[in-house]
C-alpha cells in the first residue's frame, strides 16, 4: 500500500484554506485516503476529520492511499503540501 | 398610545413603522421515526437545499466582500458534504430511527466539541462554523425563514431583544431609521453602532417592546429614551416638527463644524475623534475633528490568521497620521484580551476577561506582540504629530515598563538608521479606579491622560457593560465616576499635564457642561457627534459650566445629574 510522509510548513498549519484545499484535492480521487498525525487518523476527504487532527506548522503527516489511482492521489497531495498550499511563505 | 421608557443611547428622533428583528426559533423535539428510509431522504433533500443556498451565498460573498469571506463559505460547503459527518447522521437515522433534526445536530455538536477541545484557538473557533452549518440545515428541516431581516423592505425602526455585531451586519442600514432594544446599556453594541451611524437609539426598555405589533407607527426619541407606540396624529405631527427643527440645528452645526470650539467667554478646548482606521479618519476630518484623540489599533489584528508585521502596521499608522497632517493623532497600543478571538495568539480563555490579562498587561507579557507595534508607531511618528497612549494602566510600574520598552525600541531603530519620531508624547488611558485614585503619581510619569469613561464606569460600579442585566448600572453620569474624573483632571493640571476624555461621555451634550466645568482640555468622540458638541461648547461660558459641575458632584445618582443639567443648561438639550 503506497504511503508518504510530509511536513506542513505553512504558517497557520493544516487549517482554514489549506485544509479545504487538501480535502478538495483528496476528493478528486476515488481511492480511500487516510492521514495520520500524532496517532490520530483522519479520512482525507472529511474536512471535519482533517481539522480535528490539529496539525500545526511543523506537523508531520503520514498519508496512505488504497484503491484506484492511489499513487496519483498521493502525488497530488504531496505536490500541494510541498508547494505550501500555494502560499508565499 | 403607549409610552415605553428606556435608556437614551443615541440622540435624535425617528418616526416610522416597527420591524421585529427576531432570531429564528430552531427548537425541535427529539423523537424516533417509523420510516427511517424516508427520514434519511428528507434529510438528504434538506442537505441538498443547503448546498444550493451556500453556493449562492458563496458567489455573493466572493463578489461583495472578497476571497476571505468566500473561503469561510467554501469550508461550510465541504462540511455539508463531509463523508464522516453524513455517515454519522445516516447511521443515527437508519439504525436508531432518530429524527433528522436530532441526528444532524448531535453529529455536528460532537464535531464542534472535538474542535473546541483542541489546544488551538483557531481550530476551536471553527466549532462555530460546524454549528452554523448545522443551523442552516435545521432551518430548512424546520421550514424557518433564512434571514431574521427578511421582510425589512421599507425604512423602519428595528426592535430586538438585543443585537450582536453579527446581527447588525445583516441589516441593510439604509432601511434602518433607528434602533430600540429590550436589553443593553448605554455602551452596548447597539448603542455604539447607532452613534457611529448617527441613528437614534434607545436600549434597555424591557421586554414589552417585543409585543409591539409589527408595522405599528413608532416615535423613538433617542435623547430622552422614550418610545411612543401608535401615537395620535397630533403627537406625530409635533414630533415631525421637532425632528425638522433638530435637522435644522444639525445642518447649522455642520456648517460651522470646522470652526474651533470656543466658549462664549473665550476658552478654547480641542474637539477630536475616536477612529479605527484610515476611512474613519477621513470621515472624522470631514465631520470637523481637530485631530484624533483615540486611534484604536485593534482592527489590524482582528479577523486574520497571523500577527500584522511591523511594516504593515507602519503603513496603516502612517496613513491615518497623514490624514491629519500636523494635527495631533493619539495612537492607543493594542487593547485586547481574553474576550476576543485572536487565533494566532493562543490566548487562554478567562473566567473574567475584563479583569484579566488584557491590553497593556498582555503587551508587557508578550514582547513579540508589543515591540513591533512600538517600532511601527515610532517610525510612523517621524516628522509628524503622533502621540502614544497605553490602555488599562493600573500601576506606576506598568507605565515605567512600557516606557522602557518604547525607549529600547527607539534606540534599536536609531542604531538601524531608521527615521523615528524625535519627541513622542506618551500618555495613559485612565480607566481603572486605581489609576484615577493614584493620578498624582501617574501624572509624574506621563505627558497626558486620556480618561476612558466606558471602562472606568464599569470598573467603578462593578457592572459588566456587556451583561444586559447590569449594564445600565455602568453609567458614566454616576457621581462616583464624575468625582474620579474631577480628581484625575485636578491631579494632572497640578503638574502641568493636559487631560482628554475618549469615552462615549465626551460626545454627550448633557455631559459637556460638566466636563468643561471640571477643566477637561480635550473631548474625543465618535465623528457624527462632533458638530453638535462644538455648538454646545460655544453656547456656554466657563463660569456657568463650573457651577454646573460643582452642583452635580454633590448629587447622589446618575438620573439626578442628568436632570440638573437638563434643567440648568438649555443649550445642552439638543436632539
Amino acid at each position: 500500500m503506497p504511503e508518504i510522509a510530509l511536513t506542513v510548513r505553512n504558517k497557520v498549519g493544516l487549517h482554514a484554506r489549506p485544509a479545504a484545499l487538501f480535502v478538495q484535492t483528496a476528493k478528486r480521487f476515488s481511492c480511500d485516503i487516510k492521514v495520520t498525525h500524532d496517532e490520530r487518523e483522519a479520512n482525507a476527504k472529511s474536512i471535519l476529520n482533517v481539522l480535528t487532527l490539529g496539525a500545526n506548522q511543523g506537523a508531520v503527516l503520514t498519508i496512505h492511499a488504497e484503491g484506484d489511482e492511489a499513487e496519483q492521489a498521493l502525488a497530488a497531495l504531496e505536490a500541494l503540501v510541498e508547494d505550501n498550499f500555494g502560499e508565499e511563505e | 398610545m403607549k409610552t415605553l421608557q428606556g435608556i437614551a443611547a443615541s440622540r435624535g428622533i425617528a418616526i416610522g413603522p416597527a420591524f421585529h428583528f427576531q432570531r429564528a426559533d430552531l427548537s425541535f423535539e427529539r423523537c424516533t421515526v417509523e420510516d427511517p428510509a424516508a427520514e434519511w431522504a428528507r434529510c438528504q433533500a434538506a442537505l441538498e437545499t443547503a448546498r444550493e443556498q451556500l453556493a449562492d451565498v458563496c458567489a455573493k460573498a466572493e463578489a461583495e466582500s472578497g476571497e476571505e469571506q468566500a473561503v469561510i463559505f467554501q469550508a461550510h460547503a465541504l462540511m455539508l458534504e463531509d463523508p464522516e459527518l453524513l455517515e454519522a447522521v445516516q447511521t443515527a437515522i437508519e439504525e436508531q430511527c432518530t429524527n433528522a433534526e436530532s441526528a444532524l445536530s448531535d453529529a455536528a455538536e460532537m464535531y464542534a466539541q472535538m474542535l473546541e477541545a483542541l489546544d488551538n484557538e483557531y481550530l476551536s473557533a471553527r466549532a462555530a462554523d460546524v454549528r452554523d452549518v448545522a443551523t442552516r440545515v435545521l432551518r430548512i428541516l424546520l421550514g424557518v425563514a433564512e434571514s431574521p431581516t427578511a421582510g425589512l423592505a421599507i425604512p423602519s425602526i428595528v426592535l430586538a431583544r438585543d443585537l450582536t455585531p453579527s446581527d447588525t451586519v445583516l441589516l441593510d442600514k439604509s432601511l434602518v431609521l433607528g434602533f430600540c432594544t429590550a436589553e443593553g446599556g448605554a455602551t452596548s453594541h447597539t448603542a455604539i453602532l447607532a452613534r457611529g451611524l448617527g441613528l437614534p437609539a434607545i436600549v434597555g426598555t424591557g421586554p414589552d417592546i417585543l409585543d409591539t405589533p409589527a408595522g405599528a407607527t413608532l416615535v423613538l426619541d433617542g435623547s430622552d429614551g422614550t418610545l411612543l407606540v401608535e401615537p395620535d396624529k397630533e403627537t406625530v405631527a409635533r414630533c415631525r416638527a421637532r425632528q425638522a427643527a433638530a435637522a435644522t440645528v444639525l445642518t447649522q452645526a455642520r456648517q460651522v463644524a470646522h470652526e474651533p470650539a470656543v466658549t462664549h467667554d473665550g476658552h478654547r478646548v480641542e474637539v477630536v475623534a475616536n477612529v479605527g482606521n484610515v476611512e474613519g479618519a477621513q470621515a472624522a476630518l470631514e465631520a470637523g475633528a481637530e485631530g484624533v484623540g483615540l486611534f484604536r489599533t485593534e482592527f489590524l489584528y482582528l479577523e486574520r490568521s497571523c500577527l500584522p508585521d511591523e511594516e504593515e502596521q507602519y503603513r496603516a499608522y502612517r496613513a491615518v497620521v497623514d490624514v491629519f497632517g500636523d494635527q495631533l493623532v493619539i495612537l492607543r497600543t493594542l487593547d485586547i484580551g481574553g474576550d476576543k478571538h485572536l487565533p494566532y495568539l493562543d490566548l487562554p480563555r478567562e473566567m473574567n476577561p475584563f479583569l484579566g490579562l488584557r491590553a497593556i498587561r498582555l503587551c508587557l507579557a508578550r514582547p513579540e506582540l508589543f515591540r513591533p507595534q512600538l517600532r511601527a508607531a515610532l517610525r510612523a511618528g517621524a516628522g509628524r504629530h503622533l502621540k502614544l497612549m497605553f490602555p488599562m494602566v493600573a500601576t506606576v510600574a506598568e507605565v515605567r515598563a512600557a516606557r522602557a520598552a518604547l525607549e529600547e525600541c527607539r534606540a534599536e531603530l536609531l542604531a538601524e538608521g531608521q527615521p523615528v519620531a524625535e519627541e513622542m508624547e506618551v500618555g495613559i488611558m485612565v480607566e481603572i479606579p486605581a489609576a484615577a485614585l493614584l493620578a498624582d503619581h501617574l501624572a509624574a510619569e506621563v505627558d497626558f491622560f486620556s480618561i476612558g469613561t466606558n471602562d472606568l464606569s464599569q470598573y467603578t460600579l462593578a457592572a459588566d457593560r456587556t451583561n444586559a442585566s447590569v449594564a445600565a448600572l455602568a453609567d458614566a453620569f454616576h457621581p462616583a465616576v464624575l468625582r474620579l474624573v474631577r480628581d484625575v483632571i485636578a491631579a494632572a493640571h497640578a503638574q502641568g499635564k493636559w487631560v482628554g476624555l475618549c469615552g462615549e461621555l465626551a460626545g454627550e451634550p448633557l455631559a459637556i457642561p460638566i466636563l468643561l466645568g471640571l477643566g477637561l482640555d480635550e473631548f474625543s468622540m465618535t465623528p457624527p457627534a462632533i458638530p453638535l458638541a462644538k455648538q454646545v461648547i460655544r453656547a456656554l461660558t466657563l463660569d456657568e459650566a463650573r457651577e454646573v459641575a460643582q452642583a452635580v458632584l454633590e448629587l447622589d445618582s446618575a438620573g439626578a445629574v442628568r436632570a440638573l443639567v437638563h434643567e440648568r443648561v438649555p443649550a445642552a438639550n439638543v436632539e
